[in-house]
C-alpha cells in the first residue's frame, strides 16, 4: 500500500509505479476538491532559493485551497543566506517554524540536505540540475489524463536534455510504463550517459538523435523543454544552441505527425515552442501548468496525513 | 599456531633477482597490502601517503600473481592500517587484501572490502553538488562493488572509478 504521511518527497527514483499511480488517482479526486479545511493549522513553509512562477504560486495556491496556510520567501535576498547563513542552519530553524517545507535550491542535493536535517517533510521544488519530482507528478497526470494511458506509448524529450531537471525525471517515472523514448538534442545538450544507461537497465528502449525528421509521426507525446541559460557556465556555449529548435505548427504539418499527438512543456517557454501552436490540439502545455494544483493538492494532503 | 609474513618472503625472492641484499626481508611490524591489480599500486600508495612516511616503505609492481596475472604489493614497517584506509584501499584495488605483521608473524589477515556506503573518503565529482559547496562529509552509496559505481547521497550523480576525487 501507498504510504505518504511524513515522507519527504525528494526524488522520483523513490517511488516505485504503484505509489506513482497512488498520488494520480489521488490528484484526479482532488480536481474538484476546492475551499475545504482538511489541512486546516497546517503551515507549509515556501523556501525559493530561485525563481519560481509555477511551482510556488501553484504549492501555495494549493495549500491555501485546502485549508492551510504559508509563511517563506521567494529569494534567497529576502532571507537570512543573505548575511551567510548555511542552508542547513536555515532548514533547521524554519523546520520549527511549519509542518511542512518546500525547497527549490540552486545546488544539487539540496533538497535532500535539507530532509536530512528537518523534522518535519520536505519537499523537492527542484534542486539545480538534477530532480524536480512534483513537476514529474503533474507532467504525468498530464500524459494520463490527455492521452488516457501512460502504458505502451512513445514520447519525444526535446531539447536541453543535458540540464533539464524535468526530462531525467519524467523518463525516469515514465520507465515503469513500457514507454519508447526519443532522445532530441543539439550534441552538447545530449542526455546524460548515466541517465540513459539507468534507463536501458530498465528494459527502456531509448533513441538519440538531433532532429525530429523522421520520427515525428511516431510519437505520441513531445516533451519539448527550454534551453536554459542559466546552466551554462559559458556563455558562449549557450550561444551555439539557442534557438536550434523552434516548433512550430507549420513544422509540425509539413513533417507530419500521429493526429492525437500532445506536446507537454514545463514552461516558461522562450523561443522553442512558437505561439502558432497554442490553439491547436497539440498543445496541452497550459493544462499540464495549472494540473499542478490538483497534483500538489493531493501530495500536500497525503503527506501532511489529511487522506490516508 | 601463527603464520609467517609469507607475502613478504614470497616477495623476497621475487625481488631479490635484482638485488639479494636489497632490504625486503619480512618486516618486524607493520602491514603488508598484496594482491594489488599492478596499474593501481601506486594509486594505493598515494592513498597511504608513502611519500610522507619515514618509516620503512617497500613497494613492488608487476610480480607475478595466479590469480591477478600481475600483481602489486606495498610494505610499511611499523603502520598498522586503520578502517577509514582500509575502505579507500577498496575503492582503488578491490582485489586486495592486508596483512598485519607483529613480530614477523601475520596476526591478521583480510581481504579489503567496499563497504555500503561511504563517507568522507570520495568527494562528489559533480561541482555543482550542495556538498562541495556546505561543509558536509561527503556520502555516497555503493551501487555495484566490481566494478565499483557510487551514487552521491545528496545530488544522485553515479560515478565509477574514473571519475573519484579523493579527499
Amino acid at each position: 500500500m501507498a504510504r505518504f504521511k511524513q515522507r519527504d518527497i525528494i526524488s522520483i527514483r523513490h517511488f516505485n509505479k504503484e505509489e506513482l499511480l497512488y498520488i494520480l488517482d489521488l490528484s484526479k479526486h482532488m480536481e474538484g476538491y476546492n475551499h475545504t479545511d482538511i489541512l486546516k493549522g497546517k503551515m507549509l513553509a515556501s523556501l525559493f532559493f530561485e525563481p519560481s512562477t509555477r511551482t510556488r504560486l501553484s504549492f501555495e495556491s494549493a495549500m491555501n485551497r485546502l485549508g492551510g496556510t504559508v509563511i517563506g520567501f521567494a529569494e534567497p535576498g529576502a532571507s537570512s543566506t543573505a548575511k551567510g547563513e548555511s542552508l542547513s542552519d536555515s532548514v533547521k530553524i524554519i523546520d520549527g517554524y511549519c509542518d511542512i517545507i518546500v525547497l527549490r535550491h540552486y545546488l544539487e542535493g539540496s533538497a535532500r540536505l535539507a530532509a536530512d536535517v528537518a523534522g518535519v517533510p520536505v519537499i523537492n521544488a527542484g534542486d539545480g540540475a538534477n530532480q524536480h519530482p512534483t513537476q514529474t507528478f503533474l507532467d504525468l497526470y498530464t500524459i494520463r489524463k490527455t492521452k488516457g494511458t501512460l502504458e505502451g506509448i512513445t514520447v519525444g524529450f526535446l531539447g536541453d536534455l543535458k540540464y533539464g531537471r524535468t526530462v531525467h525525471s519524467l523518463a525516469y517515472a515514465l520507465s515503469h510504463f513500457s514507454t519508447e523514448m526519443y532522445f532530441i538534442s543539439p550534441s552538447g545538450l545530449r542526455m546524460p550517459k548515466d541517465c540513459l544507461e539507468e534507463l536501458r537497465q530498465r528494459k527502456v528502449t531509448c533513441h538519440e538523435t538531433e532532429s525530429l525528421l523522421g520520427i515525428s509521426k511516431k510519437l505520441d507525446v513531445i516533451y519539448c523543454t527550454r534551453i536554459q541559460k542559466e546552466r551554462f557556465a559559458d556563455p558562449v556555449e549557450f550561444e551555439k544552441v539557442r534557438g536550434v529548435y523552434r516548433l512550430s505548427k507549420a513544422q509540425l504539418e509539413e513533417m507530419g505527425t500521429k493526429d492525437d499527438l500532445k506536446i507537454l512543456h514545463p514552461l516558461p517557454r522562450v523561443d522553442e515552442m512558437d505561439e502558432s501552436l497554442d490553439g491547436t490540439d497539440f498543445a496541452v502545455y497550459f493544462h499540464q501548468a495549472r494540473n499542478g494544483i490538483p497534483v500538489r493538492k493531493a501530495l500536500l494532503a497525503s503527506v501532511l496525513g489529511a487522506i490516508e | 599456531m601463527k603464520k609467517r609474513d609469507v607475502s613478504a618472503t614470497k616477495d623476497e625472492s621475487v625481488i631479490g633477482h635484482v638485488d639479494n641484499k636489497l632490504d625486503v626481508s619480512a618486516i618486524k611490524d607493520g602491514s603488508v597490502i598484496d594482491h594489488i591489480d599492478s596499474k593501481s599500486t601506486l594509486k594505493v600508495a598515494t592513498i597511504l601517503n608513502i611519500q610522507d612516511e619515514e618509516r620503512v616503505v617497500l613497494v613492488g609492481m608487476n610480480l607475478e600473481s595466479k590469480c591477478l596475472g600481475k600483481k602489486g604489493i606495498i610494505k610499511i614497517g611499523g603502520k598498522i592500517i586503520d578502517q577509514k584506509e582500509v575502505n579507500k584501499i577498496a575503492l582503488i584495488a578491490p582485489n586486495a587484501t592486508v596483512n598485519i605483521i607483529k613480530d614477523y608473524n601475520v596476526v591478521k589477515k583480510f581481504k579489503v572490502a567496499v563497504p555500503e556506503t561511504i563517507e568522507g573518503i570520495v568527494k562528489c565529482f559533480n561541482p555543482n553538488c550542495v556538498s562541495n559547496h556546505h561543509n558536509l562529509e561527503p556520502k555516497l552509496h555503493v551501487l555495484n562493488k566490481n566494478p565499483i559505481r557510487l551514487q552521491c547521497h545528496y545530488c544522485e550523480r553515479v560515478m565509477d572509478s574514473n571519475d573519484f576525487v579523493l579527499t
